[in-house]
């Protein structure tokens, strides 16, 4: 394919979404900036981790929640929080530093627990490192005040700016998001990344090339930790709390929900789940009753499992190509090379311009 | 001082000598004994046909080469050092290269990232997170592998896309990349049209002289041809060991054959 038509046909459309993002306080209300906005952005951004671990380096993790969680805890432990256990007031940007390190550095230790498993024991064993997390937050009131868990939990005001108000921390969770959708796209074509899918593709034959697969695994989820970490962070300043409700196990499979809905196979889907998840589980009420969410959320993964394993993205690649072939057909009937964008073909057009 | 120079001289000498050296070497799978009691020395550049029946061992007697399956006794040495505890990754990175009976090829990436990967593995920067240069050394030497086995015409192709014949091409692309000093061939002309099987030897018959192989071949005209020596193997060991010649007027191996070829 001639590179120049990637550039022509996708741009467009991606500039049309950088500047709707860009615009979409302006005529949203609070509510709509905020709990849908910025909320879909920081859930969009945990499950991105997952995306990294699941879609590039076939490693399904159901511990990302916890990881960010984990950093979400440690903001309202070094940092500040008014339920008078620890606190240590740190500054603000130590606070963060420290707390998506640990982080990161727990998601490498759940990467080295789970290292030697494949496919459904991953799953288990990330989940019941989930599960011991929640039980361990909700029984130790030392550090982590266990049931009632922290509030109180403030973002700095830095430059004049209340961070927690809805456009700034809507532009907040923007960067961020941005910034390792980024970094995802661009790493993907690095070394690392192709011989993340690679591994994910074969890692037998990876050993037979000399690459050490498990420091590569371990690697990818300490990676994907600093991803979740970060979002853990917004995650504690966009509650203001953090509890042990907030990283039970039921959130803990939202991420992998999300994640499957928009589709594993390109950053973008992780952002798009967590869209149609978050309209959802605000929405569904107007629909049915509110317990009636978990039907209707539950009824929306099938319907995707179901029909297009890769997700939203494998719809929209679907339709791209119909739209595509039909015009094609109508010029001249030459062969298109399939038109199902995979993510290496994405990656290639970023490099090739 | 004098003593522990010589010492070091001959380990130097010593390891100029043998690519490959197998001392005892066993592998079983549970109660079956796929490898027994195996004992075999590659020179440096020599080149090695294994023949034998199906079953006989040939693929095992690799994957305990490689580490994928390491023998359950015996050691093995690559070019004087002991690597019997090494994980695989380790033996590749001081020379070692193999292909797969079966293609173990990265099937969502594209022909070119798969040498790219190839040639990276026994390189520096394996963790690196910056996009290749387009003066990555490591990028040229794959486009270059990428000619050799004559797949520039699917370059961008993902891997699931090529025909058999392409990726037993690419199969032997990925064991050549870096600096290989001895490679294993685990049935490459399998499935491959007569004009692919020529390709092949040329390919073979076009290596530098101080890379060594073996080959695992059923086809005697294909491996005599790109041979110097051959080892037989039958039920898990070593039956025969000579020249071409040797092998091919052997009674007893015309037997083994001709038995099991109408059997
Ligand atoms: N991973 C394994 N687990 C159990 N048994 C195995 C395994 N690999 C090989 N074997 C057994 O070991 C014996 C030798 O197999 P091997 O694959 O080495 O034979 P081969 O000489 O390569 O035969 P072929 O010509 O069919 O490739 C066979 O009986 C096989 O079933
Ligand atoms: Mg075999």
């Amino acid at each position: 394919m001639d590179p120049s038509r990637i550039w022509t046909r996708v741009h467009p459309l991606q500039w049309l979404l950088i500047v709707l993002l860009l615009a979409y306080p302006g005529p949203a209300s609070d509510f709509f900036t905020f709990q849908i906005g910025a909320y879909s952005l920081i859930l969009g951004t945990i499950a991105l981790s997952l995306m990294m671990l699941g879609g590039l380096g076939g490693m399904v993790s159901l511990a990302q929640l916890t990881v960010a969680g984990l950093a979400a805890y440690l903001v309202a432990i070094f940092g500040e929080n008014s339920v008078g256990v620890l606190g240590l007031g740190w500054p603000w940007w130590v606070t963060c530093l420290v707390a998506v390190f640990i982080a990161a550095v727990f998601s490498a230790f759940v990467g080295a627990i789970s290292v030697r498993t494949e496919g459904i024991y991953t799953i288990m064993i990330t989940l019941a490192i989930a599960v011991a997390f929640f039980f361990l937050v909700r029984q130790n009131y030392v550090v982590f005040n266990g049931w009632t868990g922290f509030a109180g939990i403030e973002p700095p005001t830095l430059f004049g700016v209340y961070w927690r108000d809805p456009a700034p921390f809507y532009y907040l969770s923007l960067a961020v998001a941005a910034f390792f959708y980024w970094a995802v796209v661009y790493c993907s074509r690095s070394p690392f990344g192709l011989a993340l899918q690679a591994i994910r593709d074969n890692p037998r034959r990876m050993h037979a090339l000399g690459f050490n697969v498990a420091a590569h695994r371990v690697t990818a989820y300490f990676l994907a930790g600093i991803i979740a970490g970060t979002a853990g962070v917004l995650l504690a300043w966009f509650n203001g709390r953090i509890s042990p409700g907030s990283v039970g196990v039921d959130v803990a499979i939202d991420i992998l929900v999300i994640a499957v809905i928009g589709g594993m196979r390109h950053p973008v889907g992780p952002f798009a789940g967590a869209v149609v998840f978050v309209l959802l589980q605000n929405f569904a009420i107007d629909l049915i009753d509110r317990e009636r969410f978990n039907t209707v959320i539950g009824l929306v993964f099938f319907l995707v499992v179901l029909f297009s394993p890769d997700g939203l993205l494998g719809i929209w690649s679907e339709l791209r190509s119909r739209f595509q072939q039909s015009r094609q057909s109508r010029f001249h009937s030459r062969g298109s090379s399939g038109g199902s964008k995979t993510f290496d073909s994405v990656g290639a057009s970023q490099s090739s311009h | 001082m004098v003593g522990a120079r010589t010492d070091a001289l001959s380990k130097l000498q010593g390891a100029g000598r043998y690519a490959l050296e197998l001392e005892a070497v066993s592998r079983h799978f549970g109660a079956l004994v796929a490898l027994a009691d195996i004992n075999l020395t590659l020179e440096s550049g020599e080149r090695r046909a294994v023949l034998g029946s199906n079953g006989a061992g040939k693929t095992t007697l690799f994957n305990a080469i490689t580490g994928d399956f390491p023998p359950t006794a015996g050691r093995i040495r690559l070019f004087g050092e002991d690597v019997t505890e090494l994980p695989g990754h380790e033996r590749i990175r001081r020379g070692l290269r193999r292909t797969y009976q079966i293609s173990l090829l990265f099937d969502g990436l594209t022909v070119i990232d798969n040498v790219y990967l190839a040639c990276r593995g026994i390189g520096r920067g394996r963790f690196s997170l910056r996009r290749p240069s387009d003066a990555d050394p490591a990028m040229e030497s794959a486009e270059n592998l990428v000619s050799v086995v004559h797949l520039d015409d699917v370059r961008d192709q993902p891997v699931a896309n090529l025909s058999h014949g392409q990726q037993r091409q690419l199969e032997i692309a990925l064991a050549l990349a870096g600096a290989p000093r001895l490679v294993l061939f685990d049935e490459p002309a399998a499935g491959l049209s007569p004009a692919e099987r020529a390709e092949l030897i040329e390919i073979l018959q076009s290596m530098p002289e101080h890379i060594g192989y073996i080959i695992i071949e059923h086809d005697m005209d294909v491996a005599l041809r790109v041979a110097q020596s051959v080892t037989m193997m039958h039920n898990g060991r070593v039956f025969k060991e000579g020249t071409p010649e040797e092998i091919e007027n052997d009674p007893e191996v015309q037997q083994l054959y001709l038995g099991s070829a109408h059997g």
